[in-house]
């Protein structure tokens, strides 16, 4: 097992180094970038200017060794934009995000596990009809519509829940229904084959044959190796929704990381998208890593590779 | 001699999409206390549906009909959801085809070993795992202790197969029921799991239902044996009578089928029985070997044959009106 944590650190390690370099590229060669901070009114000699001040005439990979040593202090340089150092912005928003992410992802997995499993126990009747027309709604609608109408039902009509703003732990309720509903349908899916497959499976019938209790030999027996797969795609989703929480954010006006991101680009402030993007990268990485180290605790197949 | 397990007229049905498979066609049959029945048929004559059937643990849609379904006193279709999960597993176990899939990748030996145990004897944690301890050594698996903590891919099949049979054994049954257990074994391992499921048989007295489709394995460890054909049994006898004197056209042509060593020419055609089992979906008249007898006649084709006893010897059953007309006859 110790061998196996040791060997995927260093695989994870090696992909964050990946990640940095081609983030660090990819603005690179998006333009000239001391022109584009100097703006378009700006004088031959001012972008010359800019290019000396930020550094931009060094060789490339000086300026990359730069800015990874400054980035593992998580010194990321100050905003051009913001009137401020990237790390305090991103002080300022990551908890924002985190809290989001994690409450939504919480309560995806509270409502998709049991769902699916109840699903495929009662595989065709009208409980796994019922479960799977509830996925099917979450996949289907979008999420600043669902956002809408949450807001409209629950914070215009009923005043039950604020509207938006990130002041108290009510502000986050809805939003978090609204991206949890997001990855639901799919984890909740996946917890329903992978239980269809898995009771079908001989070790089942095995377990059965032992006179277990049909709650031992659900949750104990099939729910163990159905999971395993949900693990890895509720790490993705988490992923995915650090990052891709854009939408949800500006709905309910929630001043998180993925708005951070989204005015960072729309003006070229590059110091922040790169530590957006490496700071999402690392948090990817680190999930995969947890997600893959819960897989071999939970089979120990996994385990010798 | 007490009898453990005695079945009467047991049908089981599954719907298909082409109409209702009548698996099991109404099967009588009793296992002796500490006895060794071995069922012998071939793929898909409802071998397997019938063992389920006494565990339990047919699939929801089928429908399964008895006359009788007596264990040790007990009526298993009238008993209630937790009291046959109490019989289950205690009182009967089995023991199945496919070693590589029949553990649960993610618990230890240990754990799957002692839970059945734990559960219907309230065992402490500890004493469970010394039965598991001497059950194991006495299926021939070696560093017993070490087992418990291992998981199931790091044991060959051969070994995983000896751990299900400590398994089945752990509650100390009444009856085990063996389904086609050394099917999926290599030649060589066969052989040893035949001869210790054998000597632990007679060793805990425990009754063994053994499923195979393998006459050469029944001829070495069965006491009785039932021979179905299409859901029904066709003949039962005691393994020396069987063997001695067949009487039923399926049973001889199944013995004709087996090579002779010395007899068998090398490189001649094996005998067979020409001929596919007819489909079991529907309703069925007349004999079911019908179209691929030696003996039928166009009565075979309209009345469906009862078991008839042998005169000579009451243990020894046939279903075959021709063959029950020579016993009339000898009378």
């Amino acid at each position: 097992m110790l061998v196996f944590v040791t060997r995927r650190l260093l695989v994870a390690l090696s992909v964050a180094l990946t990640v940095s370099i081609v983030s660090f590229l990819l603005l690179h060669f998006s333009g000239d970038l001391a022109t584009s901070i100097a703006g378009p009114d700006a004088t031959a000699e001012q972008v010359e200017k800019i290019r000396v001040e930020f550094g931009l005439d060094q060789p490339i990979v000086e300026q990359y060794f730069h800015w990874l040593v400054s980035a593992v202090q998580l010194n990321f340089g100050r905003s051009y934009y913001f009137q401020d150092t990237v790390i305090s912005l991103i002080r300022e928003r990551l908890p924002i995000t985190l809290t989001l992410g994690g409450l939504a992802l919480g309560l995806a997995i509270l409502v998709a596990i049991p769902l699916g499993v109840i699903a495929a126990i009662k595989q065709n009747t009208w409980i796994d009809r019922l479960a799977l027309s509830f996925a099917v709604i979450g996949q289907a609608m979008p999420s600043f519509w669902f956002g809408l109408t949450l807001i409209i039902v629950f914070a215009v009509n009923l005043h039950w829940l604020p509207a938006g703003g990130n002041s108290s732990w009510q502000h986050f309720v809805l939003p978090a229904i609204c991206l949890g509903y997001y990855a639901m349908p799919a984890m909740m899916r996946l917890t329903r084959t992978g239980m269809l497959e898995v009771l079908n499976s001989d070790y089942i019938r095995t377990a059965r044959s032992k006179g277990l209790n049909e709650s031992t030999v659900v949750l104990k027996h099939a729910l163990r190796n159905a999971v395993i797969p949900v693990v890895a795609l509720a790490a993705v989703e988490l992923g995915f929704m650090l990052g891709g929480s854009v939408i949800v954010e500006s709905v309910f006006s929630l001043r998180g990381l993925g708005q951070l991101a989204w005015d960072a680009i729309s003006r070229n402030d590059y110091p922040v998208v790169q530590a957006v993007v490496l700071i999402i990268a690392v948090f990817y990485i680190a999930l995969t890593f947890f997600a893959d180290v819960l897989n071999a605790l939970l089979d120990p197949r996994l385990r010798v590779r | 001699m007490k009898r453990i397990l005695e079945v009467k007229n047991l049908q089981v049905d599954l719907p298909t999409a082409n109409g209702t498979l009548r698996a099991v066609r109404g099967i009588d049959l009793h296992v002796n206390k500490g006895e060794m029945l071995c069922i012998v048929g071939e793929s898909g004559c409802g071998k397997s549906m019938t063992s389920m059937a006494l565990m339990g643990l047919l699939p929801k849609r089928a429908a399964i009909t008895a006359e009788a379904m007596q264990f040790d006193g007990m009526d298993l279709l009238s008993l209630s959801k937790k009291e046959r999960n109490q019989v289950r597993g205690m009182r009967m176990s089995m023991i199945f085809q496919e070693p590589m899939t029949s553990l649960n990748p993610s618990y230890t030996l240990g754990n799957q070993l002692c839970e059945g145990i734990i559960k219907h004897k309230g065992l402490s944690r500890e004493k469970a795992k010394e039965r598991a301890v001497y059950l194991l050594e006495r299926a021939g698996v070696p560093y017993p202790e070490k087992r418990l903590n291992q998981y199931p891919h790091q044991l060959s099949g051969g070994l995983r197969q000896r751990v299900i049979i400590a398994m089945a054994l752990m509650c100390e049954p009444d009856l085990i029921i063996a389904d086609e257990p050394t099917t999926a074994l290599d030649v060589t391992i066969q052989a040893q799991i035949l001869r210790l499921i054998r000597e632990l048989q007679q060793e805990f007295g425990t009754a063994v239902i053994f499923i195979t489709h393998d006459l050469g394995v029944v001829a070495r460890i069965a006491d009785r044996v039932a021979v179905m054909y299409a859901g029904q049994v066709v003949e039962t006898a005691s393994a020396e009578a069987l063997f001695a004197n067949p009487l039923h056209p399926y049973t001889q042509g199944l013995l004709n089928c087996i090579p002779i060593p010395g007899k068998t020419k090398p490189g001649s055609h094996l005998a067979s029985i020409p001929g596919v089992v007819p489909s079991l979906i529907g309703e069925f008249k007349g004999c079911a070997f019908e179209n691929r007898c030696s003996v039928s006649t166009s009565e075979c084709r309209r009345r469906t044959p009862n078991l008839a006893i042998k005169p000579s010897s009451a243990d020894h059953q046939v279903r075959c009106p021709e063959v029950s007309l020579s016993f009339q006859e000898a009378v």
